[in-house]
C-alpha cells in the first residue's frame, strides 16, 4: 500500500462489483492493446519521505546561494516572514480558480485588492488578476495594441531587456506582427528615433522604465505624439520603483505591464514570478485574463465575482485575444501581502534604499579606478560600468569568493565588451558592498 | 462574515514592516523623475495583515479540506513534502542567471524531470519554460507551425480541433496566428473520422486532441487518426489535461502524438494556488527537439547547462518557467517511483466509473459504456432544476461543485473527476449527497433554485458586475 | 417561438434592418437577445465608420457569451444609439425598438440578400 492510494483490495472488489466488471483492466478494453504499456517503466524506485529529504539535500547541495549584485530581470528582494505563513494556508494554496464565487470569496477578494494596488502603483484605471511574467505580459500588451488599433506594427526600444525582446519576437513572429526597433543612445531610448518611426501602421510603442541598463528613461513629451498617431503607449515597469518614480499614468501611458517579482518574490531560479497588466478605462475589454469585480448577493451583501468573462478563452474560443487560463494567482497574493505590509511608507522606503545603495556602490566602484560609468544618465538600482579589467575573469574570480557579480554585457552583446551591469537592491548592506569593492580590488592584485 | 478590504482597515501611521537601518547616505532621486500623485496603499500592522488574510482564507475551500470533483481539473491532493522541498533556500535563493556550475542542482531537477516525463509519455524531451497548460499549448502549436516552415511548407496554417475541445485549444491556435477547423464529434463524443477526412488537405498543420476526450471517453480510433494525419503530412498534438486517465497505463507518444503539453498542477499534484502558478511543460518527439523553446537544459561533459539554438521557436518566457512548481512535480515523481505510477490511471478510472454507476439513475448519462477518469452527466433525470442549481445546492452539502456547462456538447453538462487519491468512503458520501439533491429536485426544486443557502454569501449578481464594473477599491468611492 | 416583426429585414446571423428611405436602423433580434441572456455591453463602432454587408462592425456581450455584430447592409454609420450603449439591458426588454446603429446605405440592392420575416422565422424558432 502506498500513502497516496487509499483503495484496499476489499474496496476494489466492491467497486468492481458495482460497476459490473471483473478487473480494473476491463475498464481499459477500448484502448488498443498495442498502446497498453506492458513493460515496467524505466523510472527510479519509489523513495520514502526520509529518502526524498536526503536526495533533495544532495541535489540542492549542488546549488550555491551567493551574495548577489546581479539583476537583469531578477532581483534579490526582502521577503517578509508573514508571506509564506499566509500563502501556505491550504485555503489559498490548494484551492481552485474562483469560478464558484460563493465558496471562493477569499481568492476573489485578494485578487480585487491586487488589482486595486496595481492601479494605485501604476496610476492607471484598470488591472487584471495577473499573467505569467513580465515578458509575456508585454507580449499580451502588444496584442492588445494590435487588436485595438487594427494595425500590425509595434515599435520597441532596444533599451528593453533582451530577454523581454526575445519573447516579444517569438510572439510577433507567429502572429505576423511586424517589429521595428527604436535606437538607443548612451543606454537610453532615443526619442528622435522613436518619433521618426511613428506612422499609420504603428499599433503601439514599447519602452521599459527603468530600462535594461538600469537607466531611468525621460519619457516626457512622448504620449502626445504617440496618441496623435493613434498608437498605444506601453510601458514595462518595475513596480517596486513606482512608489517613488513618475508613474505610467502620469507619463500618459495607455498600458503598464511588468513583473511583480520585485514585490517580495524570491529569485527562485526564474519562477514562479507574476506578470501584471494595467490600462486606461477605455482598454478594459482588451485586457487578457481574469478580472474580479464587486457586486452584491441575493441578500444585498457585498461580494466579488469574476467579471467581464466574455473576453476570455472559454467563451471567445478562437476569437479570443489571448488564450490565458491559469495565471500566477498565488504569487499575486504574495505581492498583495507584501504591499499591505510595506504599505504607503514602506514601499517608498525600500525603493529609496535600493536607489541609495546602487549609487553608493557605483561611486565606490568607480573610485577603484578600475571602472568608469558607461553613461551619465540617472539610474535606479542598476548601472553600467566600463571595465578596465576582463569582466569574464573578474566575475569568475568573484564567484570563487561566493559573490554573484554583475551581468557581463559582452556575453549578450558583442558591442558591449567589458561592460558590466551591476545591481544593488535594498538587500545589500554597506558591509557587503564594501566587501565587494575590496574583493574587486583584490582581483587587480591577483592578476 | 468578515467583510473588510485591506484598505478599509488601514490607519495612517501604522506600519507592517521592519527594515534594517542603513549606513549608506540618502541619495535623492531627481525631482522631475519622481511620482507626484499620492500613493494610497494600506497602513496596517503585521497583525492586521495576518488577521485579514487569515479571515479571507476562511472564505475559501481547498482540496485539503474536502472533495473537489472538478472534471478536467484533476484536483488531487497536493503532498506537503513537495512544498517542503520547494521551500529549500538553495532552490528559492538561486538567481536564474547565475553560472551553471553554481546551479547544477536546479538544472538537474529540470533535466531529470524531463527524463521521467519522457518515460511516462513516450516523447523524447520536455521543456518546462511554459508557465501553464494554455501556454504549453501555444508553445506546442508554435513548434508545429515552425516545423512546417523549416521544411519550407508554407501553406500549413490550419489546426483541426474537435468541437468538444476546451476553449484554450482554439484560442491557442489564434495566439499563434493559426486558423481553427472545427471537426464535429459523433454521438459517442469521439472524433468523427469521416468528417475528419473531409477537412484534410495540404493546409493542415496538425490536429489538437485530448485523449480521453473532454467527455471522458477514450478515442479508440486514435491509431487510425494518427495514421491519417501523418499520411497527410500533419502533426498530432496531445492536450495533456486528461493525462491522469492514462498515467502508468498508456503513453501518448505510442499513440502517434508528436507534441504534447502536460499540466503539472493537474496530473503531477502541484497545488492550484487559487488559479496558479501551474506549469505546462511541452514534450516532443526526437526530431522536434531542436525546436523546443530557448533555452534547453542539456547534459554534456558531466555538466548540466543551458543551451540556446537557432532552430528553436524562440523564447516563450523570461527565464525557464515556474521552477519551484517543477521541484514539486519532481518530488511527487520520486515519491511515486516505478512501483506506483501504474496505479494512478487505474485507480482514477475505477473511481470515475464507480461514480458513474452509482449516479446514472439520477443524472442523465449521455454516453453509455465505460468512461475513463471523468464522467459527464447531462443534467437531472427527473426534477425541475438545472445543472447550475445542482452545483449551487452541492455547496450547502459542503462540496465544491463539479465542472458545469463544459463540454459544450450537452446543454446541462456536469463533469465529475474524482482522481485516484479519493477513498471509496469519500465517493460514497458524495454520491449520497448527489442522490439527495436529485430527490430534492423532484420534491422541492426551489431549494435548488435559490441555493446556496448555508454558505457565507449567496448567489451573486454577475450581470450587475459586468454592467457596472467595479474592479478596484477606488471605484467604490 | 421568438418574436419576429413583419416590416423588417433579417440576416441569418440574427440582426435586423429597418429601411427608412436611404437610411437603415440595425439591431439584434429577439432570438439573439434570448440566446445571449442578460446583455451587459454593446459596442457599435463609431459615427463615420463604414460597415459592409455581413461583416463585423461591433460586438454584444452578456455574462456568459460574446457575439460579433454583423451588419445586414453596407454603408456609413450616421448615428449610434447612445441609450443602448448606456443601458444595454434595454435590448433584452425590446430588441426591436432599441436599435444599435443607424447607417446611410451605400447599395440598396443588397436588401435583396436579406430574409423577410417569414423566412427568418423559420430560422429563429
Amino acid at each position: 500500500m502506498n500513502k497516496y492510494f487509499p483503495h484496499t483490495e476489499g474496496d476494489i472488489k466492491e467497486m468492481l462489483d458495482k460497476i459490473g466488471v471483473y478487473q480494473v483492466e476491463d475498464l481499459f478494453k477500448d484502448i488498443p492493446s498495442s498502446v497498453i504499456h506492458q513493460k515496467p517503466f524505466n523510472l527510479p524506485s519509489a523513495l520514502s519521505e526520509t529518502e526524498i529529504r536526503e536526495e533533495m539535500a544532495r541535489i540542492s547541495g549542488r546549488n550555491q546561494k551567493m551574495v548577489s549584485f546581479l539583476g537583469a530581470g531578477s532581483y534579490d528582494v526582502y521577503t517578509p516572514s508573514v508571506i509564506n505563513a499566509l500563502t501556505s494556508r491550504q485555503e489559498f494554496l490548494t484551492s481552485y480558480t474562483p469560478y464558484q464565487p460563493e465558496i471562493s470569496q477569499g481568492n476573489l477578494q485578494y485578487i480585487f485588492e491586487f488589482q486595486s494596488m496595481i492601479c494605485e502603483l501604476t496610476g492607471l484605471d484598470v488591472a487584471n488578476a495577473s499573467v505569467y511574467d513580465g515578458s509575456t505580459a508585454t507580449a499580451e500588451a502588444m496584442f492588445m495594441a494590435v487588436v485595438h488599433t487594427k494595425r500590425n506594427k509595434m515599435l520597441i526600444s532596444k533599451a528593453v531587456n533582451p530577454r523581454i525582446i526575445d519573447v516579444i519576437k517569438t510572439y510577433a513572429h507567429f502572429r505576423d506582427v511586424e517589429l521595428e526597433f527604436i535606437d538607443e543612445e548612451n543606454n537610453q531610448t532615443s526619442k528622435t528615433s522613436l518619433l521618426a518611426r511613428l506612422d499609420d501602421q504603428v499599433a503601439g510603442v514599447i519602452v521599459q522604465n527603468p530600462n535594461f541598463y538600469g537607466v531611468i528613461e525621460n519619457l516626457d513629451g512622448l504620449a502626445e505624439p504617440i496618441h496623435a498617431n493613434k498608437s498605444l503607449f506601453i510601458m514595462n515597469v518595475d513596480p517596486s520603483t513606482l512608489a517613488v518614480l513618475k508613474t505610467p499614468g502620469e507619463t500618459g501611458a495607455d498600458i503598464a505591464c511588468g513583473d511583480g517579482q520585485t514585490l517580495g518574490i524570491p529569485t527562485a531560479f526564474g519562477g514562479p514570478y507574476v506578470g501584471f497588466m494595467a490600462a486606461t478605462t477605455a482598454l478594459v475589454r482588451r485586457l487578457p485574463g481574469r478580472i474580479v469585480g464587486a457586486t452584491t448577493d441575493l441578500d444585498g451583501k457585498r461580494g466579488f465575482v469574476l467579471t467581464l468573462q466574455a473576453r476570455e478563452q472559454h467563451i471567445r474560443r478562437e476569437k479570443a485575444n489571448s488564450n490565458i487560463c491559469s495565471n500566477q494567482s498565488l504569487m499575486a497574493l504574495h505581492t498583495v501581502i507584501y504591499m499591505s505590509l510595506l504599505g504607503k511608507t514602506g514601499l517608498a522606503a525600500v525603493a529609496k534604499q535600493a536607489y541609495s545603495n546602487a549609487h553608493y556602490l557605483c561611486e565606490a566602484l568607480v573610485k577603484t579606478k578600475m571602472f568608469e560609468k558607461a553613461n551619465k544618465n540617472p539610474f535606479f538600482k542598476e548601472f553600467v560600468l566600463k571595465s578596465k579589467v576582463n569582466v569574464g575573469e573578474l566575475n569568475k574570480y568573484l564567484g570563487t569568493l561566493g559573490i554573484l557579480s554583475g551581468l557581463n554585457l559582452g556575453e549578450i552583446n558583442p558591442k558591449l565588451q567589458n561592460q558590466i551591469l551591476f545591481c544593488a537592491t535594498e538587500m545589500r548592506c554597506k558591509e557587503q558592498m564594501d566587501d565587494l569593492v575590496r574583493k574587486v580590488e583584490g582581483f587587480k592584485n591577483v592578476r | 462574515m468578515y467583510d473588510k478590504l485591506i484598505f478599509e482597515i488601514s490607519k495612517p501611521g501604522r506600519v507592517g514592516y521592519s527594515l534594517p537601518k542603513s549606513e549608506v547616505k540618502d541619495w535623492d532621486i531627481p525631482e522631475e523623475l519622481t511620482r507626484k500623485i499620492g500613493l494610497d496603499m494600506p497602513e496596517v500592522t503585521e497583525l492586521d495583515v495576518v488577521r485579514h488574510f487569515t479571515r479571507l482564507s476562511l472564505k475559501n475551500y481547498g482540496v485539503d479540506q474536502g472533495f473537489y470533483p472538478l472534471g478536467s481539473c484533476t484536483m488531487k491532493y497536493n503532498p506537503k513534502i513537495n512544498d517542503e522541498m520547494a521551500g529549500n533556500p538553495n532552490f528559492v535563493g538561486l538567481h536564474p542567471l547565475q553560472p551553471a556550475e553554481t546551479a547544477q542542482g536546479a538544472l538537474e531537477i529540470y533535466f531529470q524531470t524531463s527524463k521521467m516525463l519522457s518515460e511516462l509519455t513516450g516523447l523524447a524531451e520536455f521543456s518546462f519554460n511554459p508557465f501553464a497548460g494554455a501556454h504549453g499549448e501555444a508553445t506546442g502549436l508554435m513548434i508545429m507551425k515552425e516545423y512546417h516552415l523549416q521544411r519550407h511548407d508554407y501553406k500549413r496554417n490550419k489546426v483541426i480541433i474537435p468541437d468538444s475541445a476546451h476553449g484554450t485549444n482554439p484560442a491557442s491556435a489564434s495566439v499563434c496566428g493559426m486558423e481553427t477547423i472545427v471537426v464535429p464529434s459523433t454521438e459517442l463524443g469521439t472524433v468523427d473520422i469521416a468528417k475528419l477526412k473531409e477537412v484534410l488537405n495540404d493546409e493542415v498543420a496538425g490536429m489538437m486532441l485530448t485523449n480521453p476526450n473532454t467527455v471522458g471517453i477514450f478515442e479508440k480510433d486514435i491509431l487510425e487518426i494518427s495514421k491519417l494525419m501523418h499520411a497527410n503530412g500533419s502533426l498530432m498534438y496531445y492536450d495533456g489535461a486528461n493525462l491522469n486517465a492514462l498515467l502508468g497505463v498508456s503513453r501518448p507518444g505510442d499513440m502517434g502524438f508528436d507534441i504534447m503539453h502536460i499540466n503539472l498542477h493537474k496530473t503531477f499534484s502541484t497545488p492550484h494556488g487559487g488559479g496558479g502558478p501551474g506549469s505546462g511543460p511541452v514534450g516532443v518527439t526526437k526530431n522536434l527537439v531542436q525546436l523546443l523553446p530557448n533555452p534547453r537544459v542539456v547534459f554534456e561533459n558531466n555538466q548540466y547547462r543551458l543551451q540556446s539554438n537557432p532552430f528553436s521557436i524562440g523564447s516563450v518566457s523570461g527565464f525557464y518557467g515556474n521552477f519551484l512548481v517543477v521541484v514539486r512535480a519532481y518530488t511527487y515523481l520520486r515519491t511515486l517511483g516505478k512501483e506506483n505510477v501504474g496505479m494512478v490511471g487505474k485507480m482514477a478510472v475505477l473511481n470515475a466509473n464507480y461514480i458513474k454507476e452509482s449516479l446514472k439513475d439520477y443524472y442523465k448519462l449521455p454516453i453509455k459504456g465505460a468512461c475513463k477518469h471523468e464522467v459527464v452527466f447531462d443534467g437531472l433525470v427527473k426534477g425541475e432544476a438545472s445543472t447550475l442549481d445542482v452545483a449551487k445546492r452541492l455547496m450547502d452539502y459542503g462540496y465544491h461543485p463539479p465542472t458545469i456547462y463544459f463540454p459544450m456538447l450537452f446543454h446541462q453538462s456536469l463533469m465529475i473527476e474524482p482522481t485516484e487519491m479519493e477513498s471509496k468512503e469519500t465517493l460514497d458520501d458524495f454520491i449520497e449527497a448527489m442522490i439527495k439533491i436529485a430527490k430534492e429536485a423532484e420534491e422541492n426544486p426551489d431549494l435548488l433554485h435559490n441555493a446556496p443557502h448555508t454558505t457565507i454569501i449567496r448567489r451573486l449578481d454577475d450581470v450587475k458586475a459586468a454592467r457596472t464594473p467595479i474592479i478596484k477599491y477606488k471605484d467604490f468611492l | 417561438m421568438s418574436k419576429v416583426l413583419e416590416n423588417l429585414k433579417y440576416a441569418k446571423s440574427h440582426e435586423w434592418a429597418k429601411i427608412e428611405g436611404k437610411f437603415a436602423f440595425i439591431g439584434i433580434t429577439d432570438y439573439a437577445q434570448h440566446s445571449l441572456g442578460a446583455i451587459v455591453y454593446v459596442d457599435g463602432g463609431e459615427v463615420g465608420g463604414t460597415v459592409s454587408q455581413f461583416e463585423e462592425f461591433g460586438a454584444v456581450e452578456s455574462v456568459k457569451a460574446a457575439s460579433d455584430l454583423l451588419s445586414p447592409l453596407s454603408g456609413t454609420i450616421v448615428e449610434i444609439n447612445q441609450a443602448v450603449i448606456d443601458s444595454p439591458e434595454s435590448i433584452n426588454s425590446d430588441p426591436y425598438a432599441n436599435w444599435i446603429i443607424k447607417i446611410e446605405m451605400s447599395n440598396q440592392k443588397e436588401i435583396g440578400n436579406l430574409l423577410d420575416a417569414a423566412s427568418y422565422q423559420k430560422l429563429a424558432k
